[in-house]
């Protein structure tokens, strides 16, 4: 078991990123240089099934989805805090039994509270997609 | 291979990056300026072993915090009204609020007592997921605990935020 | 990090960036092998035998196509979304722990790209930036049904990504490391007798099925597939790319698919572990050689648990239907992130009770919550009215 982790672990990263890199730029030069060209007034248009384009195709859209994100990032952070916990679950129980008790009634306590607001999301129907 | 090079190659980087989010006029590519910036400082942590902070900091800012700019920058179509909001006052504005800022920073950095490296107590692990948990689930219970009112006021003002106005044009 | 290891590690970067390409590119063949066999066709034959060019010829064609820019599209965002999709699919692979370690001259080299204590966690950063590729290609197309697709694609990934990273928690407190091959080599210990058969499946199907259904909808792969449901949205995101742009995207989503089974298997099927492996390793002589056979033994295994995720993908993709928009995030939100709780809830009761398949009375529970329910008589349905 590895147990000395340091930064110059994560040079081959530097290689992977240079070849997925090279690749990338590399197949679009080509398909850039070898494919045909030919434009026309109809065909630069964006293809929405032959019906001619109206207006700008970006227009605002309905708020559910800025609410998602906004909880995703809230529950992301919540996820976030979960991880040194999980880690250490394991070294509490080893140290002793009432401290990983103790500590679990924490995150219970922790988990419980952020269910409480996720009910009150619910309720007030801002996951409500079929209405 | 020399780390000092690696460590200016990067805050050149981090700082071109931070420069080019206020610089450039399109607002998308701004935020992605913004995403390389926080690559830029996650391998900053990793420079200094903490390597659980880097993966958060991509996971968080880079990965969920900069979609909901995204979408709202996207999705909110704010290119008609970019030109008219920049008026004086706002700028006179931004440079007190930024200049109070800074003046800020530079005082707590001042301040602040750095401990000298010593190499005998020295642990490179510090940094590591396992001892952040021993530390925060321990000492700084009471904070941690704290943060889910914060979550729920959160939640409360998403809902708030959320509410349906009559006469918006939307899918 | 010596330059001797550095090398090793940079060679097996590059053997494994090969191997990645070249199981997508052959996924997109066995896709339609297996599409043909489970409707009863042929699929393929024409380029060379049973058609196994045909990958080949489909590159062709992709690069010689037009490589199309709408008029109204922001140029450079729409080739920078599919490069994005392409740049995260193939940096996720560096963590996966392909084998055991590999001895050449008294070095153990891990058969891995990278060995760092955050590799699940590198996994899921690179999930979570995967979703700018759809956002930036479908907003910059300016087109009606690429913007849909995109913000649909975009909603789905975020909301799937929560109860995936609420799953992995449980396997976390089991193993107690965010390391991928940490959790791999605590695979390897004996269950019921057997060496090599401690997987995770057998403590953690809760967590599984979560896992497996998020890994899905991280994909885009049917039943998940609304960001490009052809029915609706022409062709959903990517319905302005042409040429190796639209490459990329179909590309991103067989690498995707390959290194989600890779984790799927590395997570909760043991990795590199194989039933009985103590008794193989009794039988290969002993020292460097048996060492290095017992690995490439390994790391066959695991490929083999790859393939079978990867045809899982597909039969499940002629198998079942594709879901409506409210159903996928009702079962996103409201089901799957209560119940991954509820595991992490369950497993930590029973590692405190010394009782480590205790998610299984979930399953129990579920299981006769679901009988009792396809017992009592059948209400009638009501077509649901549906404006979203």
């Amino acid at each position: 078991m590895n147990t000395n982790y340091l930064p110059s672990d994560y040079l081959p990263i530097v290689v992977q990123l240079l070849a997925a890199l090279g690749f990338i730029v590399g197949s679009m030069l080509v398909s850039h240089n070898i494919g045909p060209k030919r434009h026309s007034k109809k065909k630069d248009d964006p293809f929405e099934c032959g019906i001619p384009t109206e207006g700008d195709a970006r227009t605002p859209i309905s708020v559910k989805y800025f609410l998602v994100a906004i909880l995703f990032v809230l529950f992301d952070v919540e996820i976030i805090f979960l991880y040194p916990w999980a880690v250490n679950f394991l070294d509490w129980m080893k140290e002793s039994r009432e401290m990983a008790i103790a500590i679990f009634v924490e995150m219970i306590l922790f988990m419980g509270l952020l269910l409480v607001g996720f009910y009150y999301i619910i309720r007030k129907g801002v996951l409500n997609w079929n209405q | 291979m020399n780390v000092n090079y690696i460590w200016y190659f990067l805050t050149f980087l981090t700082l071109v990056s931070a420069i080019m989010v206020v610089v450039v006029r399109n607002p998308i590519h701004s935020v992605l300026y913004l995403i390389l910036t926080f690559f830029c400082i996650s391998a900053h942590y990793v420079l200094l072993n903490a390597q659980f902070l880097a993966a958060v900091n991509v996971i968080v800012y880079a990965g969920a915090i900069m979609v909901l700019f995204l979408f709202v920058i996207m999705f909110l179509n704010l290119r008609e009204y970019t030109a008219e909001s920049k008026t004086n006052l706002v700028k006179l504005g931004a440079a007190v609020l930024g200049g109070v800022l800074l003046v800020i920073i530079v005082a707590a950095l001042r301040s602040m007592q750095i401990e000298p490296l010593n190499k005998a107590t020295y642990n490179s692990q510090v940094g590591m997921v396992e001892s952040l948990g021993k530390v925060l689930f321990r000492d700084y219970l009471l904070p941690f605990e704290l943060i889910t009112v914060l979550f729920f006021v959160a939640m409360v003002g998403a809902v708030m935020l959320g509410k349906r106005e009559t006469g918006e044009r939307n899918f | 990090m010596d330059s001797t290891v550095f090398i090793v590690r940079s060679i097996i970067i590059f053997v494994i960036f090969g191997i990645t390409l070249l199981i997508a590119t052959y996924s997109t063949y066995a896709e339609r092998k297996v599409a043909a066999f489970l409707q009863d066709r042929l699929g393929p034959n024409r380029a060379g035998p049973f058609g196994i060019w045909q990958p080949l010829a489909d590159a062709v064609k992709m690069f010689t196509k037009e490589e199309f820019i709408p008029a109204q599209a922001n140029k450079w965002l729409f080739i920078a979304g599919p490069c994005f999709a392409m740049l995260t699919a193939l940096m996720a692979s560096a963590v996966i722990p392909f084998g055991d370690t590999v001895q050449y001259e008294g070095q153990f080299i891990a058969v891995q790209g990278i060995d760092i204590n955050i590799g699940i966690l590198w996994i899921f950063g690179i999930v979570s930036l995967g979703v700018y590729g759809v956002m930036i290609g479908g907003w910059a197309s300016n087109n009606k049904f690429s913007l849909l697709g995109a913000i649909r694609a975009a909603s789905q990934n975020i909301s799937y990504e929560l109860a995936m990273g609420l799953s992995i928690i449980a396997i976390l407190m089991m193993s107690g490391s965010l390391s991928l091959r940490d959790m791999v080599n605590q695979q390897a210990t004996p269950f019921l007798g057997v060496s090599g058969l401690n997987w995770n499946i057998f403590y953690q199907p809760v967590g599984f099925i979560i896992f497996l259904t998020c890994a899905f909808a991280e994909c885009n792969r049917t039943p998940f597939d609304l960001p490009e449901c052809e029915t609706e949205l022409v062709g959903g995101y990517h319905t302005e790319y042409s040429s190796m742009k639209l490459g990329f995207y179909l590309f991103a989503e067989y690498i995707n698919m390959f290194v989600s089974s890779a984790v799927i298997s590395a997570l909760y099927f043991g990795g590199f572990n194989f039933p009985g492996q103590a008794w193989v390793a009794s039988l290969l002589p002993a020292g460097a050689l048996g060492h290095n056979l017992l690995t490439s033994i390994g790391v066959v295994v695991f490929f083999g648990k790859i393939f079978f995720f990867i045809f899982f993908y597909m039969w499940v993709r002629w198998t079942l239907p594709r879901f409506r928009y409210d159903q996928l995030m009702n079962l996103g939100w409201k089901t799957l992130i209560p119940l991954a709780i509820l595991n992490i809830v369950v497993t930590g009761a029973g590692l405190l009770f010394d009782f480590k398949p205790a998610t299984w009375l979930i399953v129990i529970f579920v299981v006769v919550l679901a009988v009792i329910s396809a017992a009592q008589p059948r209400k009638t349905m009501r077509p649901q009215q549906s404006t979203v």
